[in-house]
């Protein structure tokens, strides 16, 4: 089974993200311990052993300046993150995808020709950008691709998009996450990646 | 199961306050008691309803808790049968709603409802039988949830219940109307407790409890009221529009007729995010009160926690896009969300820290509540971390909805409310009960929770990172899911092992526990004065304070109160009394004369309950019946206040004469009125809210072939309605000047009933159709908003009339008329506001 773990990214976006996740767990880590080792130190100190420090200075630094510090620098990362992902627009390759009660219905579209449509299964030249289009037919699906890239959802009456790139020729896995009724947990979808010649080649085939 | 009660050691008893042995006051036993037998049904007083309240949000709690358990157990291993898809997707909807809808929120006002009064210094909640309205609308909204459970026709689109999921296109069976009707039912006592709450907070303080020296959680309790009074509206109205699309065929979420499913994202999300806050913040009262205590010196940092308590308050209302990322929003617009969901870190920080600073400058001791402290700042700054990750867009948009939310939802959820509620019942547990817990067994139950917690929810972040999704009934094999997914159920049965254990504790605890001396934990506030058990009436005269900390700063408080040295002591009347004091420094201003037993909150919300059912059955005649027998039961209960063979003043004892609210202009009654009508702004608001954000998102307003708005009209609509206004001004000033008030009034009357009408028939004869296009929907519903709002004034207006011509309206009794009067002012503003976006809007 084709793993959906967002830890051992196959594209540059989740790549950047499984980074990202790196440095969220060390930094959490070491907030966590200090608050953690803070109150430990307050409740089992020797009785009489009192710290000089005032309680307005203690409130300043760590409820104020701390978070401040860290979460600007944090904000400043997310938002130059977010668009590095989200950046770029007119890949030469276009996917429309429709969401349905429970599938994917994937259209590869071609120049001069007819889209090719798929059923539950996604095709993708390797380290190439695609741009996905997605849509639903009727309830609201979400479009994931985890070692690619995050999700986008899928709204009926309105045509979102996401770009992806894989690394490798090779076989994945997309899984609806937005829960859509009975079918949500099987609504899941091929994604086939292939050599940009070879991708090339089986999209000019196609009937 | 034999409990090894431990005694706890003699200097609890003998220092801090002096032995005190409370002194019978039989007449004001005789006030105050709850009838016997089938009667308590009829209690108002504010500890029963608060303790009802309590008991019933931890059975709903348990039930909650049973349903966790059956969807751990479908989910431990891959391709379990333990439940079928549609029984699993029910069990997950209902788990959430039961436990933010019927656990979280019920539970967190049932604390406050129970220790403010206490904690202020008033012998009651001001309006009693309001808050016993909101347990029984509470009750049967639950109930009737359970009801659809049980026959087979629970909710099962998931607790937020998404547009178009959850319309009668895809879920033609009844399971979400049972969600959309149970959740609102259950609602009115969230408002109802929120209004009751602020009331308490600003008006019934004990003389000298000035803003700055309330206890923090009165602080904080006042904050949530007001976030409540805020967030609940736009909930109330999302699911209102559902329930109209779903039953008559409107359209607000429906793409296909001019309607946007987004349009319900806002709405719920625009409640769900400050329901997060609304869940933490009283919480963190309860620590605010617990840790001081343990650390024996005042809370560091007053006002920086008043600061941060605020600005939360503020800030949870600019998040709920946050929940929204992954719906394709400008990029712009995501950054914004973002920092402004990384920004309220930093009050809860100031928060964390000041209780730090707490305990670091004072001698902390630990006890069982202080285990569940430790327990807290553990899970609850862990929550707050993965928070601050999600809040992190490129993050979001791998992690949302994955399990990796459910466990940063779970933390933040049992770690910002359980551990402090659990903390704060053995903390208060001696209050109640005058019993001590026993640490052996405290201790214990303790680590079954905090163990069990870790256990289901630790690993369950990187269950969601290595990619399952939220609300999936079933899994493939080899994902690498399987044994994290084991590890998650084990805990699950372990945590609620604990929550048994917590409950056989506490009934333990009640029967057996060793008898508790007077204040055991030498607390600083006003609660911890009153005898234990407590006293119907809580004290037996109301305290004057003149400070922050009055137990520490005055150890014979007790004593005093108990003898009667101070406000509303040695009364010779039946009435059940409190004082009224001034919104800033709390200085004596009027006397409460509170509701007795009353049958009429049982009464009025049993036949809300008919209404309710008849929406559910879709039997109209009996959702009319059902709202026409509330109405007239509103309008009973109102009839009996204000007991007019009450004198209207009273000497309160310490040279102080007040007036009975009655006869003054800053009664609980105006301030409830104002403070519901501020909720209903909200709601409104809501509305106006969704015809912008449909007409912006629509490619032609007024859709292609609805009949043309009609500005001149509504122009003349709006002028009439303005004259009733005027009529309704010199109605009050009549009766300030001793003059009779009737003929003023009856002009007002006639004058908004030729406008109401008028603006109902027009919009029924040459309105758009509701069905064809969202254009028609909206444009009905606003009216129907301002023809309801209309009708509600008239009926006020009408009473107010009728109480006139029975001599209960006077010069030195204007209180109805100015209730009467506040209302029709707003109903004649917000149609107005209705008639303009209407027709001269449309004309922009």
């Amino acid at each position: 089974m084709p793993s959906l773990s967002i830890l051992s990214p196959a594209g540059p976006v989740a790549a950047e993200v499984a980074q990202l996740w790196n440095v969220l767990l060390a930094g959490g880590t070491a907030v966590l311990a200090l608050v953690m080792g803070l109150l430990a130190y307050v409740l089992l100190r020797a009785p009489g052993h009192r710290p000089r420090i005032r309680e307005t200075r203690m409130i300043v630094l760590g409820g104020l300046v701390l978070p401040t510090v860290t979460l600007v620098a944090l904000l400043a990362y997310g938002i130059r993150l977010t668009e590095a992902v989200a950046a770029g627009d007119g890949a030469p390759q276009r996917v429309r995808v429709v969401a349905h009660q429970w599938w994917w219905e994937v259209h590869h579209d071609r120049e001069g020709a007819s889209a090719v449509v798929l059923r539950d299964e996604l095709r993708l030249p390797a380290g190439r950008p695609v741009e996905v289009l997605v849509t639903s037919a009727d309830v609201i699906h979400s479009f994931w691709v985890p070692r690619l890239a995050g999700k986008i959802d899928a709204i009926p009456g309105r045509w979102n998009r996401l770009r992806l790139q894989a690394d490798r020729p090779g076989e994945l896995r997309g899984q609806c996450s937005e829960f859509c009724g009975e079918r949500h947990a099987h609504m899941a979808l091929r994604v086939l990646v292939a050599s940009p010649a070879e991708f090339s080649a089986w999209l000019e085939t196609q009937p | 199961m034999t409990a090894r009660v431990e005694h706890r050691t003699a200097d609890l008893a003998t220092d801090g306050v002096a032995q005190q042995v409370a002194r019978p006051h039989p007449r004001l036993d005789a006030a105050w008691a709850n009838w016997k037998g089938i009667g308590a049904l009829a209690a108002v007083n504010h500890s029963t309803v608060a303790v009802r309240t309590i008991v019933t949000g931890f059975a709903f709690l348990l039930a909650g808790g049973v349903l966790a358990m059956f969807i751990r157990l479908q989910l431990s291993w891959s391709g379990a049968d333990v439940l079928d898809v549609r029984t699993y997707n029910r069990f997950v909807t209902m788990h959430g709603t039961t436990m933010m809808f019927l656990f979280a929120v019920p539970i967190a006002e049932g604390f406050a409802m129970y220790l403010l009064p206490k904690m202020l210094g008033a012998r009651d909640l001001p309006l009693p039988r309001l808050s016993a309205y909101g347990y029984w609308c509470y009750l049967l909204g639950g109930l009737m949830l359970y009801a659809g459970l049980l026959t087979g026709q629970a909710p099962e689109q998931g607790w937020f219940m998404y547009a178009p999921l959850s319309d009668a296109r895809f879920s033609p069976d009844k399971g979400a109307d049972f969600w959309l009707l149970g959740v609102t039912f259950a609602e009115i006592a969230a408002v109802a407790g929120a209004i009751e709450i602020i009331v308490s907070v600003l008006k019934t303080r004990a003389p000298g409890m000035t803003l700055a020296r309330m206890p923090l959680f009165a602080w904080y309790m006042l904050v949530t009221a007001f976030m409540i009074l805020f967030a609940f509206p736009p909930l109330i109205l999302g699911s209102l529009l559902l329930e109209i699309e779903r039953s008559f065929g409107f359209a607000f979420y429906d793409a296909t007729r001019g309607g946007d499913p987004l349009l319900w994202q806002h709405l719920f999300w625009l409640f769900g995010h400050p329901e997060v806050y609304i869940i933490f913040l009283p919480a963190a009262g309860l620590l605010s009160m617990i840790i001081p205590t343990f650390a024996q010196r005042p809370m560091a940092g007053y006002k920086w926690i008043v600061a941060a308590i605020v600005s939360v308050g503020f800030l949870s209302f600019g998040l709920w896009v946050h929940h929204m990322f992954a719906v394709g929003i400008p990029l712009m617009a995501a950054g914004f969300f973002s920092a402004a969901s990384m920004a309220v870190s930093i009050p809860m920080g100031i928060q964390i820290f000041a209780w730090l600073a707490t305990l670091w400058t004072g001698r902390p001791r630990l006890d069982i509540p202080m285990l569940y402290v430790v327990g807290f700042f553990f899970v609850f700054v862990l929550g707050g971390l993965t928070g601050v990750m999600v809040a992190l867009v490129p993050f979001d948009w791998q992690v949302h909805d994955t399990h990796f939310v459910v466990a940063h939802l779970h933390y933040v959820l049992i770690g910002g409310l359980v551990f402090p509620l659990l903390a704060g019942a053995y903390y208060w547990l001696p209050q109640y009960a005058g019993r001590m817990p026993s640490k052996a067994v405290g201790a214990a139950t303790f680590g079954l929770i905090f163990g069990g917690f870790n256990i289901t929810f630790l690993p369950m972040h990187l269950t969601g990172l290595l990619g399952m999704p939220r609300r999936v009934y079933t899994y493939d094999p080899g994902l690498g899911w399987e044994w994290l997914n084991v590890v998650s159920t084990v805990g699950g049965f372990m945590l609620a092992a604990g929550f048994v254990a917590f409950a056989v504790d506490v009934a333990l605890h009640l029967r057996h526990g060793m008898r508790a001396p007077p204040n055991p934990w030498r607390a600083s506030s006003l609660e911890w004065a009153l005898a234990a058990p407590v006293p119907s009436y809580n004290f037996a005269s109301i305290p004057q304070v003149d400070s922050r900390v009055p137990l520490w700063d005055r150890p014979s408080l007790p004593e005093e109160i108990d003898r009667g040295v101070f406000y509303l002591a040695h009364r010779q009347t039946d009435a059940r009394e409190t004082l009224g004091t001034t919104l800033l420094d709390a200085k004596p201003e009027h006397v409460i004369i509170l509701s007795r037993n009353s049958w009429w909150p049982l009464d009025t919300a049993l036949v809300t309950g008919l209404f309710f059912l008849g929406m559910l059955l879709k039997l109209w005649w009996l959702a009319a019946a059902g709202a026409a027998a509330t109405l007239a039961c509103v309008l009973a209960w109102l009839w009996t206040t204000g007991d007019a063979r009450q004198p209207a003043r009273i000497d309160a004892g310490g040279g102080a004469v007040l007036p009975t609210q009655s006869a003054c202009a800053q009664a609980p009654g105006w301030w409830a009125m104002v403070l519901a009508l501020l909720a209903d702004g909200a709601w409104f608001a809501a509305l106006v809210f969704s015809y912008l954000y449909l007409w912006l998102g629509a490619s032609e307003w007024p859709a292609a072939g609805s009949p043309a708005p009609w500005p001149w009209i509504a122009l003349a609509q709006a002028a009439l309605l303005g004259a009733s206004s005027l009529a309704m001004r010199a109605a009050c000033r009549a009766n300030a000047a001793a003059r009779d008030a009737s003929g003023p009034l009856a002009a007002a009357l006639v004058a908004a009933l030729c406008a109401t009408a008028w603006i109902a028939w027009q919009a029924a004869a040459s309105g758009p159709s509701p069905i064809d296009h969202a254009y028609g929907s909206t444009f009905q519903t606003v009216t129907f908003f301002a023809v309801g709002h209309l009708a509600l004034a008239l009926v006020g207006g009408g009473f107010a009339l009728a109480r006139a011509r029975h001599g209960w309206v006077r010069q030195d009794r204007p209180l109805d008329l100015q209730v009467a009067a506040v209302l029709w002012h707003y109903a004649v503003g917000l149609a107005t506001v209705a008639l303009a976006l209407l027709h001269l809007f449309a004309l922009a």
